[in-house]
């Protein structure tokens, strides 16, 4: 049977956490088909069919999906989930918005954040924040699934050829309604699919302070994230928060400054291939995975790291 | 309007767990167990709605086992009005958390229902979206702001682009996530009223809801450990290193 991955898209652009999504997918087994729900959403269908190892595209094109609304969304999954064996979502806080509701609608237990397949029916998924990981197997018929995107490879972007199919929408629910949305604009490269990472905690005192960051951050063409600490004392929007409940990144580089390191914090962080501390408290937790420690006053070391990228 | 709210007793998050040495499950023999965080942000939400007196009645609803009454037992003294506490020892997953809830709200007819966007012990993310679909009504997760209106509810969620605001129907469920609010803590003289509400006690087979687990736990595992690695002297040795050791930059 095949499987049916909800694709993530923004601004007529397919997301880049699809493509992990989709590499997951073909894991399971069987043809990879995605759903492209939206409205005036041709584009994002043509560069779903794009991507390798898809097999077909279904594109629902309709105004209830406009906003990716919960409640009309997981009504369409529902409709078209007769034909899969699976449905899979990125855990972003789109998918994980719609596929519970999808998954108690057929009945089925969901299986959240999976970081690997080990067969069509059994999966492994961290639990209390990444402190350990449980190896689960579904007894269901459907799987309703989201995927942790930094455990799985993209699968590449151009090379396939599916087909694309129009699908109709579904009965609209209408029980909510998009108002509005403050989206975070930024020149810097995305979070989630950033290279290089550099991080501020409470040790960064303030939001102005940030652009201490931020100057570090475009010499090195990094994204600007923060923890918790510094998301709740408002220095920055909640949208830069890594951690347990927030973002999981998982780049080349992180670095974090003023960081203590709160295992929620570490949660969110600790997969990046090279790990960076700098904090004025030789103790702090951060320093126990990071890979180079500076203990130093990041007021100094900000400033001393920018202009020695210069060099 | 009757709020309800549900509550889980989970490890406290400040506990470092430890995986059982038979791989199969984590250690929970004397371990400190607390109300899960983003639970105790969805009590101070419906007790704020009931100090403005939008909320008449807060229910605070456990599934779990006996000690659950402890969990409860917080959310009363907090402020809520009283406690149901459907009693098991058995693992219950949010499908079948969903299904008792929904039982409960049948019952109890709220007009509102606050849950923590998740549990910090099995990070699932999925019961305040579970029970809407089982109960057909309006969802707004994550939530960052409420505000009730006449017959609706405008709900800021923190997604990953930032902010979005939706206006739900209701009756709605609603998730919390951090920015919410910032829970109280419960003063003494609360503490000891606490003791008086009323809570109470039922069997899932009295909901009549099968908890049967959907998913079987097969092992256990520690994560790989990473080791710390060295210490820098200044910013020059650090940069050298990212560029000629990790090649990073």
């Amino acid at each position: 049977m095949s499987v049916l991955v909800l694709a993530e898209h923004e601004a007529g652009q397919l997301k880049a956490a699809t493509l992990n999504t989709v590499t997951a997918a073909k894991q399971l087994g069987g043809d990879v088909h995605v759903l492209v729900a939206g409205s005036g959403v041709a584009a994002v269908a043509e560069a779903a069919a794009k991507v390798a190892g898809v097999a077909k595209v279904l594109l629902a094109d309709a105004p209830a999906y406009a906003n990716a609304l919960a409640e009309p969304l997981s009504a369409l999954l529902v409709q078209l989930a007769g034909g899969y064996s699976a449905i899979l979502a990125p855990a972003t806080t789109s998918g994980k918005n719609v596929l519970p509701r999808v998954a108690a609608l057929k009945d089925v237990a969901q299986v959240s954040e999976i970081v690997a397949v080990v067969s069509p029916d059994t999966f492994v998924r961290p639990i209390y924040a990444g402190n350990a990981l449980a190896t689960v197997q579904s007894k269901d018929a459907l799987k309703v699934i989201t995927v942790r995107t930094t455990a799985f490879e993209a699968a590449a972007a151009e090379g396939g050829s599916a087909a694309v199919e129009n699908v109709a929408a579904a009965a609209d629910p209408a029980l909510s309604s998009f108002v509005s949305q403050q989206l975070s604009k930024s020149e810097r490269p995305e979070l989630t699919s950033a290279r290089i990472i550099i991080s501020g905690g409470r040790g960064m005192q303030s939001g102005e302070n940030f652009h201490l960051l931020e100057k570090v951050a475009d010499k090195l063409n990094a994204a600007v994230g923060a923890s918790r600490a510094a998301v709740d004392a408002g220095f920055v929007p909640n949208d830069l928060q890594v951690g347990q409940t927030g973002k999981i990144v998982a780049p080349e580089l992180y670095i974090a400054v003023g960081i203590s390191g709160a295992i929620q914090h570490l949660a969110g962080m600790k997969d990046s291939k090279v790990i960076v501390a700098i904090n004025k408290d030789e103790e702090a937790p951060i320093f126990q995975v990071a890979d180079y420690g500076l203990v130093a006053d990041l007021f100094k070391a900000l400033p001393e790291l920018a202009a020695e990228l210069d060099k | 309007m009757k709020v309800l709210v549900a509550v889980k007793r989970v490890i406290d998050y400040n506990v470092k767990i430890r995986v059982k040495a038979d791989n199969s499950g984590v250690e929970t023999a004397n371990v400190k167990f607390s109300m899960n965080p983003f639970d105790e942000i969805a009590v101070e939400e419906a007790v704020r709605l009931k100090e403005a007196g939008k909320a008449t009645e807060i229910v605070a609803v456990s599934i779990g086992p006996a000690t659950a009454q402890e969990t409860l037992r917080t959310a009363l003294a907090m402020g809520a009005d009283r406690g149901v506490l459907v009693q098991t020892d058995d693992e219950v997953q949010p499908l079948a958390v969903a299904k008792l809830l929904k039982a409960v709200v049948d019952k109890e007819q709220p007009g509102l229902i606050i849950l923590g966007k998740q549990a910090i012990d099995d990070d699932s993310n999925q019961t305040g979206q579970m029970l809407a679909a089982l109960l057909g009504w309006s969802q707004g997760t994550f939530a960052s702001k409420v505000v009730l209106g006449d017959g609706s509810a405008e709900v800021t969620r923190e997604v990953d682009g930032g902010l979005e605001t939706v206006s739900l129907k209701l009756p709605a469920i609603v998730t919390t996530d951090l920015r919410l609010n910032e829970p109280r803590y419960a003063s003494l003289p609360n503490i000891m009223k606490a003791k008086k509400k009323p809570i109470d006690t039922m069997a899932p087979a009295d909901l009549g809801v099968d908890t049967a687990p959907r998913l079987v736990t097969l092992k256990v595992e520690e994560p790989p450990k990473r080791k710390a690695g060295i210490k820098v002297a200044d910013i020059a040795a650090l940069v050298d290193k990212l560029k000629n050791e990790a090649k990073v930059i």
